[in-house]
């Protein structure tokens, strides 16, 4: 472990993978597309762009993203950015084989997308994230639009409004993130994990690194020559430049919110009592309003979690104790966003036991089993909400505002097909999630019928001693409006971007 | 019980004529890749033993790779495949096929080396064409298309009534259930739900099972003390290839991709088609023989209840050995995306994946046959894709059904048919409706 020296290498890796930011309450997304190669990367050479470093707080930060067309743009060679992630180089709007594989049809459909739809024009380029402490973006944003000039043509501004770390729907936000091991305690082996761990090997998220199968994912490694002499060298090729190390793949999606719709819905499965009200929108989602989960911490401590009583409280639970769902349902969104399991379904310890159920023998850790291995699926969210919070009286008034609400949904994954794509596609967007029949995810599912799945408007909330609740008819809540896959360099290979 | 048989035409494309073929199965099609139960040339929704069925143009894009392991890749024809899952014998089903749509089959296989034109020829052509399958596993014996129809129907019925009585307050759970056999019971006196019984256990299919059953394992004691004499020559050997053998993983061609996941989540079920060739050598062509007996015997004699080992979301796959074992093609039907499937084989059966796969060429490096291999998740991935050929028609009967919706309407008529159930039992039983 020689190698595990220089770590962290907080200074060569974008803030954005290690802060959420949440001192900088103002906060606007640049969508760019370039107009002249200089210029952009005369801008780019010198950005101030933030990294993962701690410091006295900055009054704004940059953070810099680019999509595959992007990186073209700015001069980098096909044989290089074709050496990408293909899903990054497919991007997210322009492929009908992915739209369909993550539920973005119907309402969610690419072509009636506001931006990042099919139609290279739609497409960013460059995406700038602009982080400034309150009282401070518009200055900034001035100030960044003049220094673009000729190099950039601005598609448009996404803005972002706080709402104090709750979502649209009046849900605390962004409670559950995975614990990125910095330090890489995490030996680089392959093996089987026996508990839910919330600690994810670096090379989860950062390019360049082991992964949680142990190994390096794909990416570009450059020769060493030139402007790439700069660029780290790669781990598991020594003689090569590594474009990727300490980058990300960014995941932008803007979600538009339906919040009087979604109140409106629950108001009515539930005779409009507040409190039956409150309770089928949390079993829905998974958590109560103010983000306590429904289950109580796990009798042994999860890695990654934290041994704080309120972080224990928040995040130290899996469900193994409720594999029925009666206390929070299977279905419900963060169940389905990650299941919090182990790679083998629990079990009595020892080598016999262990065998029956990697053989499959064990009938009760199958039917625990439908999903597994969540440690392969994690993504890190970062997103921010636009448009006016509603209260839930607001919202069932009939008299709210006519404000277009919703998300900026953010993330960042090593691994986009096994990550993003595999959350979305798989678990969201999946109408067999864990064998569940005729239900995508409450908040997100598209609730169209498929050629073979006339129903998948449903939500089932099992209860002890009688019949499961089911509620049906359920109207999507959430429509995509836009979105697209980013690479976010390091902070050396942003300089290399400039310069090659 | 009626156990499930598989068939699997194989039969070369005359010379030039593949263009056309494509032409005559997508005629077959409502959509990419997916076949119409009701069209002109072979309507499958008419076959009601027929689970599943496909039609690919075997196009071997990485036999080329032989050339890493020193050898001169021979030339190789292209072949069309029909193969499916059925009730009863393959061959049967074959027989059914030609007596119903014997001029569609010729529109077919009429660009085939060798297709007769008259129907009694063809029905003997299509068996002489049929290839043995080397290993076969069955999501669950003896659930026949019958029975998947009925239990289906009785599901929803359950489930519906089941709605009924959601208002029903807790400790009344042996109530609601009498509620729900007394209902089920008044449904089948109407004729409207139906349990038909199952089919007594064809006696020579029943001996044969017996037999191989206990031939093997006997097999396996009786050779047991030469076995192991020769284990620590088969380490060696083993782990100086294991050591050597070129993987061949690059990231597959993308237009390659594209094509295939155009015909991908259509429905809640896919079908995945490889083909590779096995490794050189008469270590390898033994081992991967040897395995794929011992894979179909656990299919056959231990699986067959709903898993293959962890995995709950496969309907039927086999394995087939063509061109004098030379090749071996995978086929499959599976719940789900790609990526879901490919991650089961990663993450719950690497271990199984690698012991039959590692014997084909450019297969990402294993240790001791079982370590390794697809854990390298990119590379096995990569591996799968480039292997991977489109389906050009693809049929499935129970539309919308995953093995695991099987699974569970199963358990809904078991639970219906006995005499009493304990509240606890009645709680899990109502949670799958």
């Amino acid at each position: 472990m020689t190698a595990a020296t220089a770590f962290p290498d907080y200074a060569d890796v974008q803030g954005l993978l290690r802060f959420g930011y949440k001192h900088h309450t103002e906060s606007a997304f640049a969508l760019l597309r370039v107009r002249n190669r200089a210029a952009a990367r005369q801008w780019l050479a010198s950005a101030p762009v933030g990294s993962a470093e701690k410091g006295a707080l900055p009054p704004a930060v940059l953070q810099v993203a680019f999509g595959a067309e992007g990186l073209r743009e700015l001069g980098v060679p096909d044989a290089i950015v074709g050496e990408f992630a293909p899903e990054f180089l497919g991007g997210l709007g322009a492929d009908a084989n992915r739209a369909r594989r993550l539920g973005d049809l119907g309402v969610n459909d690419p072509a009636r997308w506001q931006w990042g739809g099919p139609g290279v024009e739609q497409v960013p380029h460059v995406l700038v994230m602009v982080y400034a402490l309150p009282g401070r973006l518009e200055a900034c944003r001035h100030e960044l639009e003049s220094h673009w000039g000729i190099a950039f043509d601005l598609m448009r501004w996404l803005s972002t409004t706080d709402m104090g770390g709750v979502e649209p729907f009046g849900f605390a936000d962004g409670v559950s993130q995975p614990e990125i091991d910095w330090t890489r305690e995490i030996p680089p082996e392959d093996h089987d994990r026996l508990t839910y761990g919330n600690l994810s090997c670096l090379g989860e998220f950062l390019l360049g690194y082991p992964n949680e199968y142990g190994r390096y994912t794909a990416r570009p490694l450059l020769e060493p020559a030139g402007a790439a002499a700069h660029l780290p060298r790669a781990e598991d090729a020594p003689d090569r430049a590594d474009l990727g190390r300490n980058g990300s793949y960014l995941v932008l999606r803007t979600l538009k919110q339906d919040v009087p719709g979604f109140w409106r819905y629950v108001d009515a499965q539930t005779g409009s009592d507040p409190a039956q009200r409150k309770e089928l929108a949390e079993a829905m989602v998974g958590r109560r309003m103010d983000g306590q989960p429904l289950l109580p911490p796990s009798a042994t401590l999860i890695a990654g979690v934290g041994t704080d009583a309120a972080e224990r409280a928040r995040n130290g639970f899996t469900f193994d104790d409720d594999p029925a769902g009666l206390r929070c349902p299977v279905g419900a969104h963060i169940r389905r966003a990650n299941p919090r399991n182990p790679d083998l379904p629990a079990g009595t310890t020892g080598l016999v036991s262990r065998a029956i159920r990697i053989l499959g023998f064990d009938a009760d850790a199958l039917h625990a089993d439908a999903v597994a291995s969540a440690r392969f699926h994690r993504v890190l969210r970062r997103g921010r909400e636009y448009g006016v919070r509603l209260s839930v009286a607001e919202a069932l008034s009939g008299r709210a505002p006519q404000v277009e609400t919703g998300l900026h949904f953010v993330c960042l994954c090593a691994d986009l097909a096994r990550q993003f794509e595999f959350v979305q596609g798989a678990w969201i967007a999946g109408s067999k999630f864990a064998a569940l029949p005729h239900e995508t995810d409450p908040l997100l599912g598209n609730r169209l019928a498929a050629p073979d799945e006339p129903d998948t408007a449903r939500f089932t909330m099992p209860r002890a001693g009688c019949p499961s609740r089911v509620v049906d008819g359920m109207p999507p809540f959430i429509e995509v409006v836009g979105g697209a896959y980013f690479f976010l360099p390091g902070i050396r290979a942003l300089r290399w971007l400039a310069t090659a | 019980m009626t156990p499930q048989g598989h068939f699997m035409v194989v039969a070369e494309v005359r010379p030039g004529h593949e263009p056309a073929l494509r032409e005559v199965l997508a005629r077959m099609n409502s959509g990419p890749g997916q076949a119409d139960p009701r069209n002109r040339l072979l309507p499958f929704g008419r076959f009601d033993k027929l689970h599943f069925a496909r039609l690919a143009i075997l196009v071997d894009t990485t036999h080329v790779d032989l050339a890493a392991y020193g050898t001169t890749p021979a030339p190789l024809p292209t072949y069309l495949v029909f193969l499916g899952d059925c009730d009863g014998p393959g061959g049967a089903q074959l027989d059914e096929f030609v007596r119903a749509s014997a001029a569609g089959l010729r529109e077919v296989f009429g660009h085939c080396v060798g297709c007769p034109r008259d129907a009694a020829g063809l029905a003997a052509w299509l068996r002489a064409c049929d290839r043995p399958v080397a290993a076969a596993y069955v999501n669950w014996i003896g659930r026949t298309r019958r029975r998947i129809r009925e239990e289906r129907a009785l599901a929803q019925a359950l489930a519906a009534q089941l709605r009924t009585l959601q208002a029903t307050p807790p400790g009344q759970l042996q109530a609601v259930r009498r509620q729900l056999v007394d209902y089920v019971a008044g449904e089948r006196r109407q004729g409207r739900l139906m349990v038909t019984p199952e089919a007594p256990t064809p006696l020579g299919w029943w001996l044969r099972n017996l037999l191989h059953a206990i031939a093997i394992p006997v097999l396996g004691l009786v050779a047991l003390p030469l076995l192991l004499l020769y284990a620590p020559i088969f380490v060696w050997q083993l782990r100086s290839r294991e050591r050597s053998d070129a993987q061949i993983a690059p990231p597959p061609d993308p237009a390659h991709v594209a094509e295939l996941a155009t015909f991908e989540d259509r429905c809640v079920t896919n079908a995945f088609t490889a083909m590779g060739s096995v490794k050189p050598g008469a270590f390898r062509g033994v081992l991967v023989v040897v395995l794929v007996a011992l894979l179909d015997y656990a299919a056959r004699h231990v699986y067959g209840r709903g898993h293959l080992t962890r995995v709950q979301t496969i309907h039927f796959a086999r394995w087939v050995f063509l061109d004098d074992r030379k090749r071996l093609l995978f086929a499959s039907n599976y719940d789900g995306i790609l990526e879901s499937y490919m991650d089961d084989f990663i993450n719950k059966v690497a271990w199984g994946l690698n012991l039959v796969f590692s014997n084909g060429v450019g297969y990402p490096r294993t240790n001791w046959l079982v370590q390794g291999g697809a854990r390298d998740s990119q590379a096995f991935k990569n591996y799968l894709r480039r292997h991977q050929l489109a389906n050009a028609v693809w049929y499935k009967a129970d539309a919308g059904l995953s093995a695991m919706d099987l699974a569970r309407h199963t358990r809904i008529r078991e639970g219906l048919e006995r005499a009493s159930m304990s509240d606890p039992e009645i709680e899990d039983w109502l949670r799958l409706m």
